[in-house]
């Protein structure tokens, strides 16, 4: 009961692959989001929770600088993806979002055959030397997101007429397929069935292996059985982080204690 | 603790302790009953315990069952599935307390009909020290509080030190008197059940511990039984 487990990450093999330091956010004069410090461990899962307005999904979206589309959205305090400044003004923006891919709460394919969604991609980003090579990118992306076996012998139908959960992991294929190293996923299985959610969360697991994960979910269940660090936000701030283990067992502080069993805070 | 936002939860916690406090006085009782019964030489009394503990093993499959029930349906987090684990650890605890309280019925019953022998006085005194640690560790349970669960877990080195100075009497005796062999036996065989109920009540206050903290209690429990390396002389000294 107090040693860890096998699901911790071992505290002298974890590499750190995001920081963030004193991030605040403001949607015009109001202040969203203040002092985060977090440290985002590379190959593994942090899922970030918390209530509604929390402040968790617009962390999210300020480690791949989504927040920028949002007009009067100003975002203070430091982001590093390994030794680069997020927010330094010469950071080509879609080249940072080629690092940091996204996957959102309801699956949004392209309205185009299953094979262009995952080729987009690689073609705009110029990853792909010949046809050839970008069929191979196709082929292992849909593999590394677990729908290959499903859909590889109809890549030419559209990606909208697959079924909820296969559309989520076309989407998954589709971030995996310009090679990030991270990858956001804000509510990934909010609209999936059991069986759906079953397949992104093993999904997961597999990814972790190479990629680094943040997963926001209202699920508290669904980040005690994904995730390896779980980091609990509370009207903006940050208010604590640990292991999963520990964040679901034993919580240091009371807000987290009370919102993971469903009381009164 | 706030009350959880469905107010159904807490009551099924709530139901869940007073199982286990039910559960807890019980074996209390079953134990004061079969000490009554060896110092009032009484074996109808006995009897009564022996069959008293299918009451125990009762609760204790309801207490299992409905924790069981609670984890699947409430997939419960940090202090309420401590709680929860805690509670069905606590049953087994508590049962083998029952088990232990109809063995030395048990034994009463044989010792009655052997001629009475000295040392049985000892038996109500250890038997007090140990009702005391089981009423405390409920106490402590009910009120969550760790500190008493913690006290409790200290003082049953007091057991263990009248369970071995009981020991040493006994093999004096039987060495002195063949004749009280056999009760001095079932005695001794009281006196372990006894010192084990202690150290299933220690067992309680650690979960307790657990329940409230989050974590085991970190030292060793100080263990005062050495009656395992206990070499007693006859008179006379060794032959």
């Amino acid at each position: 009961m107090q040693n860890g487990t096998h699901n911790d990450l071992r505290q002298s093999e974890i590499e750190i692959k995001m920081v963030a330091r004193k991030v605040g956010v403001f949607y015009g004069e109001k202040q969203a989001l203040k002092d985060v410090d977090l440290d985002i461990p590379a190959r593994a899962v942090t899922a970030l929770i918390g209530p509604s307005g929390c402040g968790k999904s617009t962390f999210l979206r300020c480690l791949n600088r989504m927040n920028d589309t949002i007009r009067d959205c100003r975002v203070i305090g430091d982001i590093q993806l390994d030794a680069l400044d997020v927010y330094d003004a010469k950071v080509d923006v879609v080249q940072l979002r080629a690092r940091v891919g996204m996957v959102f709460q309801k699956p949004n394919p392209f309205p185009k055959s299953i094979y262009e969604n995952v080729a987009y991609g690689p073609r705009i980003h110029g990853l792909a030397e010949n046809n050839e090579h970008l069929d191979h990118i196709v082929e292992t992306s849909l593999k590394q997101a677990g729908l290959w076996k499903e859909v590889g012998n109809r890549l030419q139908e559209s990606g909208t007429s697959l079924s909820g959960g296969q559309q989520q992991r076309l989407c998954i294929a589709r971030a995996i397929a310009v090679s990030p190293e991270v990858i956001l996923m804000d509510e990934p299985c909010s609209a999936l069935d059991p069986i759906a959610t079953a397949h992104i969360e093993e999904l997961m697991d597999e990814l972790r292996e190479q990629y680094t994960i943040v997963i926001v979910t209202h699920s508290m269940q669904q980040a005690a059985r994904v995730s390896q660090r779980t980091a609990f936000f509370h009207l903006g701030s940050l208010v604590e982080t640990d292991d999963t283990r520990v964040i679901f067992t034993n919580p240091k502080d009371e807000r987290t204690q009370g919102y993971i069993t469903g009381r009164f805070g | 603790m706030p009350q959880h936002i469905v107010q159904r939860y807490d009551d099924e916690l709530k139901k869940l302790s007073t199982l286990i406090v039910q559960m807890g006085g019980l074996a209390e009782s079953q134990l004061a009953a079969a000490v009554d019964a060896i110092v009032k030489r009484d074996s109808s009394l006995a009897e009564e315990v022996v069959h008293g503990d299918v009451k125990i093993d009762a609760l204790r499959n309801q207490v299992d069952d409905f924790a069981i029930e609670m984890l699947a349906r409430r997939q419960p987090m940090a202090a309420d599935l401590r709680v929860i684990v805690a509670a069905l650890r606590i049953s087994s605890e508590i049962e083998r307390i029952g088990d232990y309280a109809k063995n030395v019925a048990k034994r009463a019953v044989a010792l009655n009909q052997a001629p009475l022998v000295r040392p049985v006085h000892a038996i109500p005194r250890m038997a007090a020290l140990v009702q005391a640690l089981i009423k405390d560790t409920l106490d402590a349970y009910i009120t969550d509080d760790a500190a008493k669960a913690d006290a409790v877990w200290a003082r049953d080195e007091e057991v263990d030190d009248l369970y071995t100075s009981l020991f040493r009497e006994l093999l004096t005796y039987m060495m002195e008197d063949p004749r009280s062999i056999t009760p001095c036996t079932h005695l001794l065989f009281i006196a372990k059940n006894i010192e084990r109920i202690g150290d299933h009540a220690t067992n309680i206050a650690e979960l307790i511990h657990y329940t409230v903290l989050g974590e085991m209690p970190k030292e060793d429990r100080p263990k005062g039984d050495d009656t395992a390396y206990a070499v007693v002389n006859a008179p006379g000294g060794p032959r």
